[in-house]
């Protein structure tokens, strides 16, 4: 730990065995290779994340946490987490670090892990791709190499099966966010395309064995009935705001392109006034040459025609990211539901 | 059972439940970890759960049955207990039913799992709300103790912090008692209970026995009420409680995902994609039915006797699918069929413009 720089300022004091793989995950992350070639999650962060959402978000809001774990070579183990709280207008004195500061060395206390390794957001209908999002990651990522951000999509969950995904960003777009420099030009050279932004890693959930038994007991006394909305075929609704949500994306990207455009458009004609002046200039000097007048003073050029600005491609790039991802979202959605189509035709040929 | 025989510690019998508290001999704002004698000679708390722990605590101060050696140490602990006691356990507020999350449990195995060297168990605090008729417990945290023969140390000040800590996430939950692990209520167990009954009116004491007693880990609640001869010595009593499940739905459902860890060799599973979800889905369904395919057989075939409320379902389980007409479900098939087919073919045209689009700018 004393090797790795947190965030938030260092718990100094580290649980030395952690320093070893840590050490090592680190040498593999300069290699410019992902470090993380999978992430682990206990089942009891799981159970915890759907509690979280479940208790404080409701609606549009996104409700947020801290994971906390370890890493074990190429392999991110999240072995616990905690909730933040929302941010309030009222709360005007709440101290976010400290909240997290004392937690975590609450929970040294009892023996958790307290290594900050990521953090977790909730979703509403898959729209996670924003700049709040990358910025946090960025941060996270720049000062722990190996952090992900888990998002939770609370709405397909209770559609019928567990929707969680493990998101870093590639070592490409760090290196430009590094820069801060959003201009066509910078992109064009570090050649990201919206499907180079984030890269997924899988994820495996692991319960040790004591967990085992305790779900062996749940499963005799609870004995609750299976839930099958997963094989319900009255989604529309859902697909719907999906829908809804991605024409309000690509109507964006169209005002974008739109601006891209005039951009473009303005510095051709920029361009071109810039060359007819030159020749003007020339044309001038030579008369007065031929004249024997000293010829004009050479103008900057760049002071009398202002380039204008070039728009920051980062927000393009952003919704192009989200309609990628919205767009997958109605893909799986649709072959599930196809399946399920299927399925009910061959139950009423049956039938008859 | 001795009668309280030694007369000198009779007087010290009178406040009964102020002395029935804790022989806590430190003042009130138990801030650091907070030693306690427990009493010595105690006949072994005749340990059948649910039964009288009472010897323990009462610390001898209330001979309780059978302590006359110990009441030897009552006028010494009376002055001491001058305490304020615990509120008297009236009807337990919300019927008698505790309502838990799973995720309180895997919690306190996580926290079993990761306890200090040679700690036998864990305890920790638990948060929740309280309904007319059940009380729901929905979250928890452990706190640190050290827990040793003769003395039991709690940090409260651990416990208080962290109370505040989680209070500001959500703001509703109250503290509601607290969680044991291990398969018995110990003496210790009593005293902790008294540190609670500080902060929560009659709290709830839950067990988990992580030893894996009988080969199961059994999961009781427990409250204390006080038994004994009104007037004399009171002692303590843990009742137990019903203990139901609640779920969310998503909840409903991470568990059911957790639960697969059970059947793969190094406990391991990964998240399926859409269409293997849906073949598992209707996988179950399909042992659900041949379940009952076999159970009618065997009606039929005389082995089993046959269950009236059982056929009823059975028969509107079957009325359940629906009798369409079969050119009307053609056509509502094709129909969604080709929404489905319109909106793949949308979003693949939408992607490929946006790769287009990158393509030019890039330009």
């Amino acid at each position: 730990m004393a090797s790795r720089k947190e965030g938030t300022g260092s718990t100094a004091t580290s649980s030395s065995s952690t320093t070893g793989p840590a050490g090592k995950g680190k040498g593999k992350g300069s290699s410019g290779d992902s470090a993380v070639k999978q992430v682990q999650i206990d089942g009891l962060v799981v159970l915890k994340i759907i509690k979280h959402y479940q208790e404080e978000g409701q609606g549009t809001e996104v409700v947020q946490g801290v994971l906390l774990g370890l890493v074990v070579e190429d392999r991110l183990e999240i072995t616990n987490c905690f909730p933040f709280p929302q941010h309030t207008e009222d709360d005007a004195d709440f101290d976010e670090v400290q909240y997290q500061m004392e937690m975590m060395r609450s929970l040294r206390h009892v023996n958790i892990d307290h290594l900050h390794v990521g953090w977790y957001q909730s979703t509403y209908y898959g729209s996670f791709v924003t700049r709040a999002l990358l910025d946090s990651q960025f941060s996270y990522q720049h000062a722990i190499e190996e952090s992900v951000v888990l998002i939770y999509d609370p709405i397909k969950t209770a559609q019928g099966s567990l929707s969680l995904k493990a998101y870093r960003l590639t070592p490409k777009l760090m290196e430009v966010c590094k820069e801060k420099d959003f201009s066509p030009e910078a992109l064009k050279k570090a050649n990201i395309t919206f499907e180079h932004m984030f890269e997924e890693v899988p994820i495996v959930i692991k319960n040790s064995h004591l967990i085992n038994v305790l779900m062996w007991e749940l499963e005799k006394k609870s004995a609750v009935a299976d839930k099958h909305e997963l094989l319900s075929l009255a989604s529309s609704n859902h697909l719907g705001k999906n829908l809804q949500l991605l024409m309000d994306r690509v109507d964006e990207m169209s005002q974008d392109i739109v601006k891209y455009n005039t951009y473009m458009r303005n510095t051709s004609k920029q361009q071109q006034q810039k060359h007819q002046y030159q020749q003007r200039r020339q044309q001038e000097n030579m008369q007065r040459q031929s004249r024997g007048e000293p010829p004009l003073p050479e103008e900057d050029l760049s002071k009398l025609f202002k380039p204008p600005q070039p728009p920051a491609r980062m927000d393009s790039l952003l919704i192009a990211g989200q309609i990628n991802t919205y767009c997958q979202n109605v893909k799986e959605f649709t072959a599930q539901n196809l399946g399920k189509l299927f399925m009910a035709q061959a139950l009423q040929e049956y039938n008859n | 059972m001795a009668t309280p025989a030694v007369p000198a510690s009779a007087p010290p019998a009178t406040p009964a439940p102020a002395t029935a508290a804790a022989p806590a001999s430190t003042p009130a704002p138990a801030p650091a970890p907070t030693p306690a004698p427990a009493p010595s000679p105690s006949p072994a708390p005749a340990a059948a759960p649910a039964s009288s722990s009472d010897p323990a605590a009462t610390a001898a101060v209330t001979a309780a049955p059978g302590q006359t050696p110990a009441s030897a140490q009552a006028p010494a602990q009376t002055p001491a207990s001058s305490l304020p006691g615990p509120a008297l356990p009236g009807p337990f507020p919300g019927g008698r039913v505790v309502r838990l999350h799973p995720v309180i449990l895997a919690s306190i195995v996580d926290s079993y799992e990761r306890r200090n060297e040679g700690a036998a168990r864990v305890i920790g605090t638990l948060l929740g709300t309280v309904d007319k008729h059940s009380v729901e417990v929905t979250n928890c945290f452990s706190v640190p103790h050290n827990e040793s023969e003769d003395e039991v140390a709690v940090d409260m000040e651990f416990a208080k912090n962290m109370y505040e800590l989680h209070k500001k996430v959500s703001p509703n939950e109250l503290i509601l008692g607290w969680y044991a692990t291990g398969h018995d209520i110990t003496e210790h167990s009593v005293l902790i209970h008294e540190y609670y009954s500080r902060e929560a009116p009659n709290p709830i004491h839950l067990t988990v026995d992580t030893s894996l007693q009988n080969g199961r880990m059994s999961i009781k609640a427990y409250v204390s009420t006080l038994m004994g001869v009104p007037g004399r010595t009171m002692g303590v009593m843990f009742t137990p409680l019903t203990v139901k499940y609640a779920y969310y739905d998503t909840e409903r459902i991470g568990v059911d995902l957790i639960m697969k860890t059970c059947f793969s060799p190094n406990r391991v599973i990964g998240l399926s994609s859409d269409l293997q979800q849906v073949g598992g889905a209707s996988a179950r369904i399909q042992d659900a039915l041949s379940t009952v395919l076999q159970y009618a057989e065997d009606v039929l075939s005389g082995k089993v006797s046959a269950d009236n409320t059982v056929g009823r379902f059975l028969m509107s389980l079957v009325n359940q699918v629906p009798k369409i007409v079969p050119e009307d479900f053609e056509t509502m098939l094709n129909s969604n069929i080709n929404d489905l087919l319109m909106v793949t073919y949308l979003a693949n045209l939408t992607q490929s413009q946006i790769a287009l689009n990158e393509k030019l700018v890039n330009l």
